[in-house]
């Protein structure tokens, strides 16, 4: 016999208390991790949602004209300023610092065509750049892989009674449409998209470029930095960040935050004072017990071991179900919280092992003061009947 | 040479205003393999003087010398260690740990030594066949009568083979028949070598020792 089985018997004799003692120190450990779980999913969603979103910087000439505007038909007359980007400034986004934030660049030059009698804006992209920062197109037919072939916007398909397969002409060059645009309710359904060099040459801008649409990783640096290098790299255009509801969004999820971990600490002192009152109530039944120990010749240190070895058994069964039940909850109240359909379940092991040490480290701390009243205990005193 | 030698051991309570003098120059000595009675009325401060010399209980003044060990100059810790290995006590109504089985209960003073669990099993098997409780290990202390918990009690004290014995009334819950088989029981250890030295008010219990001390109002009245 050692003195872990002392602990463990004592445990098993006091079933009813050792429960309501585990119970009130997992409450407080599912509270945490839900709290954490739900914080996640959050973050993860708004994440999502950043990606859909596409480009989060926009690079503008520099202009002093306000109308200028991305969508509709107001932007045809400004595009066509003296003052445009470049070509060459496409590769220098680049070359900033945190260029491994960059995801995607994506260059445009907007112009416009007459088109058997109608005015429509035409945008000159680099398709495969466009594809992956408009991850939600769904296209009819295909990407234009080659210079003579365009992409159309639902709505100009419809007024054109144009469809996939069809031959538009642009400024007398001849394109074949290699898909069109599902409505997407946005500008893009009033464009012509064709590749970029293609629509500098037809409106005869050679190397000139409208805006550049960027898409950064703002996880690990804020955009504002981002926004900041290209801004030196390119001292004549202007760059903007798109934050917006993602912004507000993004602050909520910070007062959550806060939020969470008010009520966390709140639970875990609730928790440790059950702990607590527990383990000296339980010390204070075992007086007589106490006594005998010492008298057959147990240091103060084997009383204190006990009594540490049933706060940590007990907090390791509170981390271990906490853990459970707060990534269950999380589980079924974070898509609730969030409007997301399903959530997938993710085992953290950092998450798992935090919670079990965070709840030993309870279980423990709290009786340290009960462990050292044990210790000090006076075995005549407890043997009264000697 | 004796293997306790008690000195001019004072002990004063106090409670609020009130000095109780517990004992009075108490001065004993008690040889290797003695079978001692302690008697006395109750308030004589028969059970002080067991519990000082158990290591339980610091006195005011005096020493107790064990095997030339003044026990009550060890720290704390030590004095823990001494009573390990050189006690056992049996202690008035068993005081059995009611969770633990009579084999564990027994094997409690060894838990906190180094032998394996192996080990104890068998010291703890022997002594449980020498006190007779043999086949009745894995019991629970409420599942045995009074004289048997007091054996369990008695193996207990015994198991790490202590050279000193104490025991505080050890007939005190048990019946009359029982006691006796009991008080034989001692004899015999006594017999074997054991050193014994017995907290009693019984007179009959008195006759199994080699010497019985008497105490009265804190002062050893003659033996």
């Amino acid at each position: 016999m050692k003195l872990k089985d002392i602990s463990i018997n004592n445990l098993r004799r006091r079933k009813g208390k050792v429960f309501f003692l585990i119970l009130g120190l997992t409450i407080g450990i599912t509270t945490v991790i839900s709290l954490i779980s739900i914080s996640r999913l959050m973050n993860e969603d708004i994440a999502n949602k950043l990606d859909e979103y596409g480009a989060n910087i926009l690079v503008l000439p520099r202009s002093d004209d306000l109308s200028l505007s991305y969508g509709g038909m107001s932007i045809g007359g400004v595009s066509l300023d003296a003052r445009t980007l470049n070509d060459s400034d496409i590769p220098k986004i680049r070359e900033i610092e945190v260029r491994e934030n960059i995801n995607i660049v994506s260059p445009k030059f907007v112009g416009v065509v007459e088109i058997e009698g109608k005015k429509i804006p035409l945008m000159g992209v680099q398709f495969q750049e466009e594809g992956r920062l408009k991850k939600w197109w769904k296209i009819h037919g295909a990407l234009p892989k080659n210079r003579d072939e365009a992409l159309l916007g639902n709505e100009v398909a419809v007024r054109l009674f144009k469809s996939t397969n069809d031959h538009l002409t642009i400024n007398g060059r001849k394109v074949r449409i290699s898909g069109i645009l599902e409505e997407t309710g946005s500008q893009d359904d009033f464009l012509i998209y064709a590749d970029l060099s293609f629509v500098q040459e037809a409106l005869n801008k050679p190397k000139a470029v409208s805006l550049i649409e960027v898409s950064a990783y703002c996880n690990t640096c804020p955009i504002e930095e981002i926004v900041d290098q290209i801004s030196k790299k390119l001292p004549h255009a202007k760059v903007t960040a798109i934050k917006q509801t993602l912004q507000t969004k993004m602050e909520a999820l910070d007062h959550f935050k806060k939020f969470s971990i008010g009520i966390s600490v709140i639970v875990l002192l609730i928790g440790a004072l059950i702990v607590f009152t527990n383990m000296m109530a339980s010390v204070n039944e075992r007086k007589r017990e106490i006594g005998i120990f010492r008298a057959i010749g147990f240091r103060k240190s084997h009383i204190m071991r006990i009594i540490f070895l049933e706060a940590l058994i007990v907090g390791l069964i509170a981390g271990v179900t906490g853990y459970l039940l707060g990534l269950g909850i999380s589980h079924f109240i974070g898509p609730m919280a969030l409007g997301m359909k399903s959530v997938r379940w993710v085992i953290d092991p950092s998450l798992a092992i935090g919670a079990i040490f965070l709840s030993t480290l309870i279980g423990v701390l709290s009786s340290v003061y009960p462990a050292l009243h044990a210790s000090k205990m006076d075995p005549t005193e407890a043997l009264r009947a000697l | 040479m004796s293997l306790i030698e008690i000195k001019n051991l004072f002990k004063t309570y106090e409670s609020g205003e009130e000095k109780v003098c517990a004992l009075v120059d108490v001065g004993v000595r008690i040889g290797r393999g003695e079978f001692i009675s302690v008697m006395g009325p109750s308030g004589s401060g028969k059970s002080t003087l067991l519990t000082i010399l158990g290591g339980l209980n610091h006195p005011t003044a005096g020493e107790v010398v064990v095997d030339d060990i003044s026990i009550y100059q060890l720290p704390l810790e030590r004095l823990a260690d001494f009573r390990r290995e050189y006690l056992g006590f049996i202690f008035q109504s068993f005081q059995l740990i009611p969770y633990l089985t009579v084999i564990e209960n027994v094997m409690l003073p060894l838990s906190i030594t180094e032998r394996s669990n192996r080990e104890q099993a068998r010291m703890a098997g022997e002594i449980l066949e020498r006190t007779g409780l043999k086949g009745k290990e894995r019991r629970l202390p409420d599942q045995l009568s009074g004289g048997e918990q007091e054996r369990v009690a008695i193996a207990r004290a015994l198991v790490n083979a202590p050279p000193i014995l104490l025991a505080d009334e050890p007939t005190g819950n048990l019946d009359t028949r029982t006691g006796k088989e009991i008080m034989e029981l001692f004899k015999s250890l006594n017999a074997e070598g054991q050193t014994i030295i017995m907290v009693t008010h019984n007179p009959e219990n008195a006759v199994f020792s080699s010497r019985t001390i008497s105490l009265r109002d804190g002062r050893v009245d003659g033996n």
